[in-house]
């Protein structure tokens, strides 16, 4: 039986902890173990078809079930937020399917999965980041072919990368590649860091956290293990930088985090605030109030409450 | 007798026993050398450490090959282990997926295990090194992924001439071999890309 | 002290309800029962069994009341149910020439054993309304036929094979278990077991397309229509314990088999290629147009130039999977905003640096330029 049948309270057949069944697991462990010792590494692996669509997290959720166990405390985020959709909605399903104790507090978390952002607070020792990857291979616009970039990433042979990113600054004086910046890992491997922002970029480097990247519809897994190089490509002359913003975060002042935009009005009007939500109400419980917080209630997207 | 009855159990609990032995050895070898402890409340066959019989619980299974040494393989632990994974157990260490060598036997090298090729560095073979300890030994120094910094280690009972064989298997990379050094409950991580360095 | 106005989850949940709304539709219109998807739209469960990969009838049936009819969201139901399944072990290989024929006609051959049986088609009905069906007036009158049918039908190829002017197939040495693309991660060059079955759960208007071109000429096919038959197969299982094959049940199936341009060489004597097209219930158009693409992506045993999107492997197989192309068009509807506001600062930034740019330009020219 590939199947172990967990008897519920009402003796109906129930889906395996986690979702997988064990065999499904052990073939992903095995990919994990491999992708942590060849840091950077994109590991072919047997993705399952699951209950949510391919392109939404498949990848990410597959490596959280294969790791997760019952001391584990999960966060989900999507763009920075654990309120947004998506986020909700896999957060739901380790809550129906593992029984999985959740938390919107980064520094509770065991296991962070997430999608397009790394969390403000450093991340410590022994936590780990799965991250959600659409296209695992960061060649993949440059050569469509699978059967071409494996052997580009076989002889370490990335020339036409640096081509295309300096045909970049010859064009527009930068690097106009914002996210998913294509990043050298351990010196050895051109890795996707999946679509953060490269404003995140920098906290991959030398992280005390392991790091986890899972493509479901692309059938890869990758890892960067705790303390690895992990160096965005740029050129000595034109050294990797990342965005910054003129005003701080609207609603809790902080000058230091990666900002979305929000329209307030149909005359263009428009607000800054923290992509990171948890970080953002972090600092305002602990006092912190930003320029625009009285707009914001008004709008809707924060509401006061009694202390 | 049922084959039940004269093979020792496995896992009481598959689910959360794999669960937890395989994050120890995420851990062991992510953040190499440091000592990693596996609760699988077993007691293994004849001949096989517990940390190892834990980690091939929850590793092995019909689609990995396994190698073992004549005399585990001929015997009881050979026998468990088709029981419990379902595995093949083979003959030619080139063919293995996992493998559990005698630290201090002579043969085979770590250069007899299959190291993946250069399209498909993850096709390398995982090589479980069971030692008479994981500490009080000659110490040797290790740095790369998963070391801020460097990290000292000091195993103990293993033949005088594997630092020069993990070396040759580091110059490799991103081939080689992983290694797991099991002891008792206690594994240590050694994958491909640690660099090692004999203390002088 | 503000906190962030959160309604996620009861706003998914509401989804879910409008979602069962609009399935239901006008609630003074009698519900539509699983039995009549199965029994009165047989052709579009097929489609979902296809392309689901899962042979369930029923299955398939509450997969279309489930989506509303939506093909791929069945489709992609089966899959995900289909993934939990326990595997017991591989059938024993279907015998199609010994299929209980339902329908089967080849284009090679005027007269054949067996003969031509058109049996249920639409190839000669013309498309105009019937509007009796509006009233829910239809009316089935089989008929007995005069004759019984041969028991004999042979597959064309195997007639043409006989006279050593097919291309034989042969299982690779060894006869090997075939890939499973469920269970494992598929490398390129595709063996042809990896890419029947990719093609099998491939999308059929996907298919057809790349059908399509290879006719037109994006491809070197000129192919005739061996054979195309329809109707029940047997199939057997061999269980370990038992040593004996043991009969499951029947099956539907659609085998088509396009005979092409020979070939030949210095050593073999010129033949026919085959392209093979295979797949559940009654799907023609999907059995065909696997055929043409089969036989196109041969090309390089054939030692043909792969030149066009029907001759290369990875593109047909990558790309034919509608339910993960679905999946990845469809994130697109997700929140990109983090990503959105970095190629927000970028395109700001380089306006403003272009525009000061400009006006430095503008200072520094001599005013007679003017």
């Amino acid at each position: 039986m590939t199947m172990h049948q967990v008897p519920a309270e009402d003796t109906k057949p129930a889906y395996n902890y986690a979702y997988l069944d064990e065999q499904t697991k052990r073939m992903i462990r095995r990919a994990l173990l491999k992708a942590v010792a060849v840091p950077g590494y994109q590991v072919p692996f047997g993705s399952r078809e699951m209950p949510l669509a391919r392109g939404w997290g498949t990848g990410g959720i597959q490596v959280t079930a294969a790791i997760i166990g019952p001391s584990d405390a999960l966060k989900v985020i999507d763009q920075g937020a654990d309120d947004t959709t998506n986020a909700v909605s896999i957060r739901k399903f380790f809550e129906r399917t593992a029984d999985a104790r959740t938390t919107e507090a980064t520094e509770e978390a065991t296991i962070i999965q997430t999608r397009h952002r790394i969390p403000e607070a450093p991340l410590k020792s022994g936590q780990v980041i799965v991250y959600q990857v659409p296209m695992p291979e960061p060649l993949r616009k440059l050569e469509p072919r699978e059967a071409e970039t494996r052997k580009m990433h076989a002889w370490a042979e990335y020339g036409l990368m640096q081509v295309k990113l300096y045909e970049n600054i010859a064009r527009f004086g930068e690097v106009t590649t914002t996210y998913d910046y294509p990043v050298l890992v351990n010196g050895r491997y051109v890795t996707a860091p999946s679509p953060i922002p490269k404003f995140d970029n920098p906290k991959m480097h030398m992280s005390p956290a392991l790091q986890l990247f899972g493509a479901g519809r692309e059938k890869r897994i990758y890892a960067i293990p705790p303390h690895t190089s992990v160096k965005s490509l740029d050129f000595e002359d034109h050294p990797f930088r990342i965005q910054s913003w003129t005003e701080p975060c609207g609603l809790c002042g902080a000058g230091d985090s990666y900002l979305d935009e929000v329209v307030i009005d149909d005359r263009g009007a428009r607000m800054f605030v923290c992509s990171d939500s948890h970080y953002c109400e972090t600092r305002r419980a602990e006092g912190h109030r930003g320029a625009m917080l009285g707009d914001a209630a008004l709008t809707g997207l924060v509401e006061e409450t009694k202390p | 007798m049922s084959a039940q009855n004269m093979i020792a159990p496995g896992f009481s609990d598959p689910v959360f026993q794999s669960q937890a032995a395989f994050r120890a050895l995420l851990d062991a070898l992510s953040e190499p050398g440091t000592l990693r402890r596996v609760d699988g409340d077993i007691t293994p066959p004849e001949g096989m450490e517990a940390a190892t019989a834990i980690a091939l619980l929850a590793l092995a299974d019909y689609e990995t090959p396994v190698w073992l040494p004549q005399a585990l393989r001929d015997g009881p632990a050979g026998q468990w282990l088709r029981f419990h994974c379902g595995v093949t157990l083979v003959a030619e260490p080139g063919q293995a997926t996992f493998a559990v060598i005698d630290g201090t036997a002579a043969e085979p090298t770590l250069a007899a295990f299959n190291p993946g090729n250069d399209q498909f560095p993850d096709r390398s073979a995982t090589v479980l090194v069971q030692g008479a300890a994981l500490e009080g030994g000659a110490g040797v120094t290790l740095s790369g992924p998963g070391i801020p910094g460097t990290r000292d280690i000091a195993p103990n009972g293993l033949r005088a001439g594997i630092w020069a064989e993990l070396e040759e298997n580091a110059a490799l990379y991103p081939l080689g071999v992983d290694l797991v050094l099991c002891h008792g409950d206690g594994m240590l991580g050694l994958p491909r890309s640690t660099r090692i360095e004999e203390a002088r | 002290m503000y906190v962030a106005v959160k309604g996620g989850e009861a706003a998914i949940l509401a989804t879910h309800d409008l979602v069962a709304e609009a399935r239901r539709g006008d609630p003074t219109v009698p519900e539509i029962t699983v039995a009549q998807i199965r029994e009165q739209q047989a052709l579009a469960c097929a489609r979902v069994m296809n392309e689901g990969s899962l042979y369930d009838m029923d299955l398939a049936a509450l997969a279309l009341k489930q989506s509303q009819g939506d093909v791929i969201e069945g489709a992609f139901l089966m899959r995900a149910y289909r993934t939990t399944l326990p595997r017991f072990g591989s059938s024993e290989p279907v015998d199609t020439a010994a299929m209980a024929i339902r329908r089967r006609i080849s284009a090679t051959y005027k007269d054949l054993p067996g003969g031509q049986v058109l049996g249920p088609t639409y190839d000669y009905t013309h498309r105009l309304f019937d509007f009796a069906l509006m009233d829910g007036e239809s009316e089935a009158t089989p008929r007995t036929a005069p004759a019984p049918l041969d028991a004999a039908m042979p597959r064309v190829p195997d007639i043409l094979g006989a006279e050593g002017l097919m291309e034989p197939e042969v299982p690779p040495e060894g006869d090997p278990a075939p890939f499973d693309l469920t269970r494992g991660s598929i490398t390129f060059p595709a063996g042809r077991d990896v890419r029947l079955q990719s093609m099998a759960r491939g999308d059929e208007g996907f298919l057809l397309g790349l059908g399509y071109s290879v006719q037109r000429g994006y491809g070197h096919s000129h192919p005739f229509v061996g054979e195309v038959r329809v109707g029940e197969v047997c199939v057997e299982f061999v269980p370990e314990e038992l040593g004996f094959a043991v009969d499951l049940g029947d099956v539907t199936l659609t085998e088509c088999q396009m005979v092409n341009q020979f070939q030949g060489s210095k050593d073999v004597a010129p033949q026919f290629t085959r392209g093979y097209g295979l797949v559940f219930g009654h799907a023609e158009r999907k059995a065909m147009s696997m055929s043409l693409v089969d036989r196109s992506l041969k090309c390089r045993e054939f030692g043909e130039a792969a030149v066009y999107p029907a001759q290369q492997d990875e593109f047909v197989l990558y790309h034919a999977d509608n339910v993960e192309a679905a999946g990845f068009v469809e994130h697109l509807k997700l929140p990109h905003y983090v990503d959105f506001q970095g190629e927000l600062e970028l395109i700001r930034r380089i306006h403003k640096e272009r525009e000061e740019r400009l006006a430095r330009q503008n200072e520094d020219l001599p005013e007679a330029a003017e």
